[in-house]
């Protein structure tokens, strides 16, 4: 509609998929798949069961490594070469679809070791929490609701304050990508939309890339949605687009 | 070492532990010695002077049980081949012993050892040189060991050997150095291993005072053990190693590195139990390769999880109260010692899993809950198995 020429420089790519294959024992699981995600996105994942959309982020996050093909990160080093801690201090954070926190440390604890600090081993061994760190961890816990909690050990948290426990670990660390995967399974309806609410807070100044099945959610997020199948993409585009594109209501949204 | 609160939590060097700890070790390096030499032999508080080693071996036990703990209780991993670092240490003190013995052999060989002698060797090997030095063979207690240590773990960790795949290798590394002690040609004194020492740093150890030094010597090591491994565990580092042991992948995640992590406390704890080893020969006057044997380092571990793991006082309980039944049954009815220890083991796996601490713990909380209704919640069991997706 407009023919003058571009006024905005061209986006940033902050996450390439180039050409992805895992195969588990002959089946594949990730078939050539390739992703863009531009800097500053809010992307949701859809697809149906075993479409390999957490094998994708094993592959970004180094649980992984791919028979072939690579990942770039600021179209920087490939990510397929790289271990998980490298990969994680180069500003990629990650949530599981199987809520993981450490269930012997408390709430306060678990937020402690998530702070963006030296991970180096012997520094672990002499480091002092600072007061601001501190500050930090509480305006946190406010954050998620769960400061009456603090004190707790994170194994006797219910399994929605579990996924904001978690969703907490990563945004007390200025991560520059989170990766969600299913971060409102098993949660109420309220805890959905103030999941929502929070996610759409946080994306405001990093980019992220949810996995979710829950359509309603996936509307109240209101981004670019991917449908993944059989390990490569089947559609991309608005949620109104996909929810229309005939293969992906045959083989996703009309069962 | 003081250091302030880390975690908004009880602050882990309060006074109060000072106290405790101090008190501690009064008794084992004050009054102790005392109730040994200056308390007439026939009075009801006398220590004998024959008991003064055993205590001193328990020590021993104490500080190499918590050196399993550190590995096992915080980091999760089960190394059931701990007792073969702990004879290393034993093995170079031994062969400082060996040294010192001099002429006094039967052979009269001032350089070589009777055995070698009797092997007809007619020199020094390469890796007795220098044993002759106190310093040189105390930097090889706590070098030897920790180098192992140090490589094994490289090699396992850096490859994510975990759980019961680790425990068995480490079984296998313990039983491999046992049957290389047990050969003659090692030129470690075979099956016969290292003994008929004579003094140490010029003290004769068959004099009770020697021993009681080598006693004090073993509290005070033990009580420096303790504080380290104290500072070990409460640190941040501490918390990244239980949080190993709860879900390995998802600190990785996190950014650190769970193979550094690892291999660190491994390598303190192999030369801390390289120490344990080393204080306990003189004590005991022997060491030959069956302290290698695997079962040794099974017991431990019993010693550890009847204590209660992941809670230092409990693994040195663990291993004092375990050795004295250990002591007083394999004397009044040895054929049941075995089953003892086993029914121990089982026992505490399946009723107690965080031992005698942790009933402690338990009893302690029900009378608290009692008294005041806000008290905390009763601590979770160990989800043992991985969180995350294999
Ligand atoms: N470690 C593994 N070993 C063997 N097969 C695996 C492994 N991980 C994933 N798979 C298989 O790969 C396929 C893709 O799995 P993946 O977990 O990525 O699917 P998903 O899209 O996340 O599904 P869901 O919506 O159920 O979470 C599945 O068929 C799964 O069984
Ligand atoms: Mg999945």
């Amino acid at each position: 509609m407009t023919p003058s020429p571009a006024p905005h420089p061209p986006p940033e790519v902050l996450l390439y998929l180039d050409g992805v294959n895992v195969s588990f024992d002959g089946f594949k699981a990730l078939n050539d798949l390739s992703l863009v995600v531009e800097e500053g996105e809010l992307r949701t994942i859809i697809g149906p069961n075993g479409a390999g959309k957490t094998t994708m982020m094993d592959v970004v996050t180094g649980k992984t490594r791919p028979d072939s093909g690579a990942v770039f990160f600021r179209g920087s080093a490939d990510l397929t070469r790289l271990d998980e801690a490298q990969i994680a201090n180069l500003g990629i954070g990650r949530k599981f679809q199987r809520p993981t926190v450490f269930e012997n440390l408390t709430v306060f604890e678990n937020l402690e070791l998530a702070l963006a600090d030296s991970r180096g081993t012997w520094r672990t061994l002499f480091a002092r929490m600072a007061l601001e760190q501190r500050e930090r961890i509480q305006a946190t816990l406010t954050r998620i609701g769960l400061a009456p909690h603090s004190r707790k050990p994170a194994g006797a948290l219910s399994h929605g304050q579990k996924q904001w426990l978690e969703i907490g670990m990563l945004l007390i660390h200025d991560r520059q990508l989170l990766l969600l995967d299913e971060p409102v399974a098993g949660m109420t309806d309220r805890e959905t939309e103030a999941t929502a609410e929070l996610i759409l807070g946080l994306a405001r100044d990093r980019t992220i890339v949810v996995v979710e099945h829950d359509m309603a959610f996936v509307r109240s997020l209101g981004a670019k949605v991917t449908v993944l199948h059989e390990g490569a993409v089947l559609a991309e585009g608005s949620v109104e687009h996909v929810q229309n594109h005939p293969r992906v209501i045959e083989v996703y949204l009309g069962r | 070492m003081i250091v302030g609160r880390t975690t908004g939590e009880r602050n882990p060097w309060s006074t109060r532990f000072w106290f405790s700890f101090t008190a501690a070790m009064l008794v084992l390096v004050v009054l102790v010695p005392v109730l040994n030499r200056y308390v007439a032999p026939d009075s009801a508080f006398a220590v004998p002077d024959y008991l003064v080693p055993l205590l001193g071996k328990y020590l021993c036990y104490a500080m190499l049980a918590l050196s399993l703990d550190l590995v096992w209780g915080y980091a999760g991993i089960l190394s059931l081949g701990h007792g073969a670092f702990f004879a290393l240490g034993g093995y170079c003190m031994g062969m400082y012993l060996m040294r010192q013995i001099g002429t006094r052999g039967v052979y009269g060989n001032p350089l070589l050892p009777d055995f070698m002698v009797f092997l007809d060797w007619k020199e020094l090997p390469w890796f007795w040189w220098g044993f002759d030095h106190f310093a040189y063979a105390m930097l090889m207690v706590m070098l030897v060991p920790g180098l192992l240590a140090f490589v094994f773990g490289w090699l396992a960790f850096r490859s994510r050997v975990t759980g019961v795949y680790l425990s068995i290798i480490t079984q296998a590394m313990t039983y491999a150095l046992m049957l290389a002690f047990f050969r003659n040609d090692m030129g470690f004194g075979g099956n016969n291993g290292l003994t008929d020492f004579k003094d140490i740093a010029g003290f004769e150890l068959q004099q009770p005072a020697t021993r009681l030094g080598l006693y004090v010597a073993s509290a005070i090591g033990l009580g420096i053990a303790f504080l380290l491994c104290r500072f070990i565990t409460v640190s941040k580092l501490g918390r990244v190693l239980l949080a190993l042991r709860d879900a390995e992948s998802r600190v990785r995640f996190l950014g650190y590195s769970a193979t550094n992590a690892k291999l660190f406390v491994f390598t303190v704890s192999a030369v801390l139990a390289g120490i344990a080893g080393a204080l306990y020969v003189p004590q005991i006057g022997i060491i030959n390769p069956s302290e290698f044997s695997p079962e040794n380092s099974i017991e431990l571990a019993i010693w550890v999880s009847v204590g209660g793991r992941g809670t230092l006082s409990g693994a040195m309980l663990g291993a004092g109260l375990v050795n004295l039944a250990k002591t007083w049954l394999t004397s009044a009815a040895p054929e049941i010692w075995l089953f003892f220890l086993g029914g121990l083991f089982v026992l505490t796996t399946l009723l107690f899993p965080r031992g005698i601490v942790g009933i402690l713990g338990q009893l302690r909380l029900i009378r608290s809950r009692r008294t005041m209704p806000g008290a905390p919640p009763l601590a979770v069991d160990e989800p043992e198995a991985a969180k995350e997706r294999a």
